[in-house]
């Protein structure tokens, strides 16, 4: 294993507040995660895997506990901050694709690159290769409702790493979509993640899924982990990349 | 973000939701058109009541007397000995004062005027060039003086009749003016002598030797070239209708013997030149007190139409501000338009929202960006708005003027857009319009990324 840990989160809670009900969505949970490991993250619905996911991304900040990524802590970052890690550090994958239905795939794909303040001639660029790179160069001025769920997907992850993350956080990234083209999907982010060296902590309750596709499996049961499994690489050949 | 960015991606935003928010823009425009109608409505007929004011000649006005002159209420502090006489040296010390345009000392005469076999004994008074601009002279039959020394005359249009059933034909015709020279003192009584050429008689018929100067009867025939049916002259002094108007360098020229000169001779020892009073026309309404009381300090008194200006300028103040009000309450309205506008694409667009700060947008880039969205409905309502008003304000003017020439009177110009109002109009569009863009946009950019993405 790797000297310091891509994340690395200490006892982190998560709570809500219903009323007089207390909801503990994220309950005392302490991992790490290497850079470089694909990492599946398991549980029933509820469990607070999205919680945790949100966590990490930066875009919900943990009631406590610290949650270290690259060396970072995310709480004591400002909101500003935060923006930026999530703009450089971090590319998310949802299972509704989320892509904004006004703009073409080109514009979907540029959006990202635009907070980062890219100049307009790279920007055009590097959004028409990532589209290439996921076989969608035909359809970069298509809006989004004009192509199939696995396009879609696609054009996301082409979102999600346009601006070159070293995290990359997918969330039921194949929920909407069915087994083939959800198996397309999982083997283009095992693609990205052995060719880049990239972090993948991915989201799923289909446990076939993550056996197959990850180094490690991590469950999660009402905000608790209860169990972190290294699978052996079996499956296929996985090339650790040390960023 | 960069800026540009901002805009485009404001801009495409917009649109989007191309009916919403051109109903929006035009409600701004509707606005800005009221502001701008009402408030150019306001200030053409202030500028229209200024111009007439300023041609009239009242309300830039001094007229100084000597101090022994006055009939107003500062009677009590008249000093015992003599007051200072209206003579050249005090003209010239007048003209050095700040914003001074023009003196002119009031010359008023007794003559004779002759025409064919009519002949009436008039008062005659004399004009300065800058006469011409009056309004008096605005229906005039003729012209004024061809120059400032002219041997030209314009008639009163009463006085016209009564020589020549016809006025008009009297254009072009001389008269002859018969009138009393002051000549100089008896020792340097040069002047006395008759000049050839000026006078057809040139008998001295009588030498006034109080202690003082010669009298002689003098002819001079004058060019009629006008004949103007209002009084031209800013009259306070009072000494009864002028029939015949002369230019005022001519007169000077003349040596005509003026009533002041009487006066002096009988109360002083003054043997200069001295006039009953001056007009002094200053270049700025506003700059008439501090030349007023500059002029007081030489030891003149003087009299203006000031206050008069004063209450004029309140009174436009406060309708500007009226017409201000009523055409602000349109874009009022306008504004909470852009309010909810904004308001509603937040709610349509809180997945969106989550969804860009989810790939990395800061706050202030989302607030930014409906910020954009309010200042480019701002600017464009803005344009449409200024052009709309302007627009209304023509066609009222227009509709007003045909209505006005059927009545057959002037047209005028009571609806002005000067540039500056056009953009204030803008500037003022853009910054309201921000203004009220600045709750939605940072409710935008509060919005919670997790909870905007949760359910769809
Ligand atoms: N804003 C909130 N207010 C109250 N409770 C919340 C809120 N967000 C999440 N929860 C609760 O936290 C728990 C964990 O939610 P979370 O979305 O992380 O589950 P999940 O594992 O992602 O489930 P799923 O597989 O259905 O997506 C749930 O019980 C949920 O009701
Ligand atoms: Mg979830």
């Amino acid at each position: 294993m790797s000297s310091a840990p891509a994340i690395s989160a200490r006892d982190v809670r998560r709570e809500y507040r219903m009323g007089n009900a207390l909801i503990r969505a994220v309950n005392g949970i302490s991992l790490d995660i290497a850079s470089g490991e694909f990492v599946a993250l398991l549980g029933a619905s509820g469990s607070g895997k999205s919680t945790l996911l949100n966590l990490i991304a930066g875009l919900d900040r943990p009631t406590s506990g610290s949650m270290t990524v690259n060396g970072r802590e995310l709480a004591r970052m400002s909101a500003e901050e935060l923006a930026r890690y999530r703009r450089h550090t971090v590319g998310m994958v949802f299972q509704a694709f989320n892509l904004i239905p006004t703009m073409t795939l080109l514009e979907n794909v540029e959006l990202p690159m635009r907070f980062a303040e890219v100049d307009r001639g790279e920007r055009a660029a590097r959004a028409q290769e990532a589209l290439e790179r996921v076989g969608l160069s035909a359809r970069v001025t298509h809006r989004p409702m004009e192509l199939s769920g696995g396009e879609q997907q696609r054009a996301s992850i082409a979102r999600a790493l346009v601006n070159r993350p070293s995290l990359l956080l997918a969330d039921e990234p194949t929920g909407n979509l069915d087994s083939r083209t959800g198996e397309e999907i999982m083997d283009y982010l095992r693609e990205c993640h052995d060719a880049q060296g990239l972090t993948v902590l991915l989201v799923t309750h289909e446990r076939p899924l993550a056996d197959r596709y990850a180094q490690r499996v991590l469950t999660l049961a009402d905000g608790s982990l209860v169990d972190d499994t290294r699978v052996p690489a079996t499956a296929a050949p996985v090339q650790r990349g040390e960023r | 973000m960069k800026a540009h960015d901002v805009v485009e991606l404001a801009a495409r935003n917009l649109r989007e939701s191309v009916l919403r928010n051109s109903l929006t823009t035009i409600g701004i425009a509707v606005g800005v058109a009221s502001l701008v109608a009402m408030l150019s409505l306001g200030i053409g007929l202030q500028q229209l009541a200024n111009r007439r004011l300023t041609r009239s000649g009242l309300f830039n006005t001094v007229v100084v007397m000597p101090r022994d002159l006055d009939r107003g209420p500062s009677r009590r502090d008249q000093p015992s000995t003599p007051a200072r006489p209206l003579d050249d040296t005090a003209i010239a010390e007048i003209r050095r004062v700040a914003h001074v345009a023009e003196v002119t000392p009031e010359m008023r005469f007794m003559a004779e005027a002759r025409y064919g076999d009519k002949s009436r004994f008039i008062m005659v008074a004399a004009l300065p060039p800058s006469a011409r601009d009056r309004e008096a002279f605005d229906g005039m039959t003729g012209k004024f003086f061809s120059s400032p020394e002219a041997e030209e005359a314009i008639l009163e249009s009463d006085f016209a009749k009564e020589l020549a059933p016809d006025p008009k034909s009297l254009l072009g015709k001389d008269i002859v003016l018969q009138y009393a020279e002051r000549g100089g003192t008896p020792n340097t009584a040069s002047s006395a002598t008759p000049k050839s050429g000026d006078n057809e008689e040139g008998s001295t018929v009588g030498e006034l030797i109080a202690s003082g100067f010669s009298v002689a009867r003098r002819e001079k025939a004058l060019r009629v070239v006008g004949i103007t049916e209002h009084e031209p002259t800013v009259g306070f002094g009072g000494m009864g209708r002028s029939r015949v108007f002369v230019p005022t360098a001519l007169t000077a020229k003349m040596n005509v013997m003026l009533g002041s000169d009487l006066r002096e001779m009988v109360r002083t020892s003054y043997r200069g030149r001295a006039y009953m009073a001056l007009s002094v026309r200053i270049d700025a309404p506003s700059q008439v007190q501090p030349a007023e009381d500059a002029i007081k300090k030489m030891g003149f008194s003087t009299f203006s139409l000031l206050d008069a200006t004063r209450s004029l300028r309140r009174f436009f103040t406060i309708l500007d501000m009226f017409l201000g009000i009523f055409g602000s309450l349109a874009l009022a309205v306008a504004l909470l338009g852009i309010v909810n506008t904004l308001v509603m694409a937040i709610l349509e667009r809180r997945r969106e929202i989550g969804i860009m700060k989810a790939i990395g947008a800061g706050d202030a880039d989302v607030k930014m960006l409906f910020f954009a969205e309010a200042g480019v409905m701002g600017l464009c309502g803005g344009l449409i708005g200024v052009t709309l008003g302007w627009a209304i304000g023509r066609a009222i003017n227009i509709g007003t003027n045909v209505y006005l020439k059927r009545m057959d009177m002037t047209p005028e110009t009571f609806w002005l857009v000067p540039w500056w109002l056009v953009v204030a109009a803008l500037a003022f569009a853009v910054i309201v319009s921000l203004g009220s863009g600045i709750y939605p946009a940072s409710r935008a950019a509060k919005l919670d990324p997790v909870q905007a993405l949760r359910y769809e």
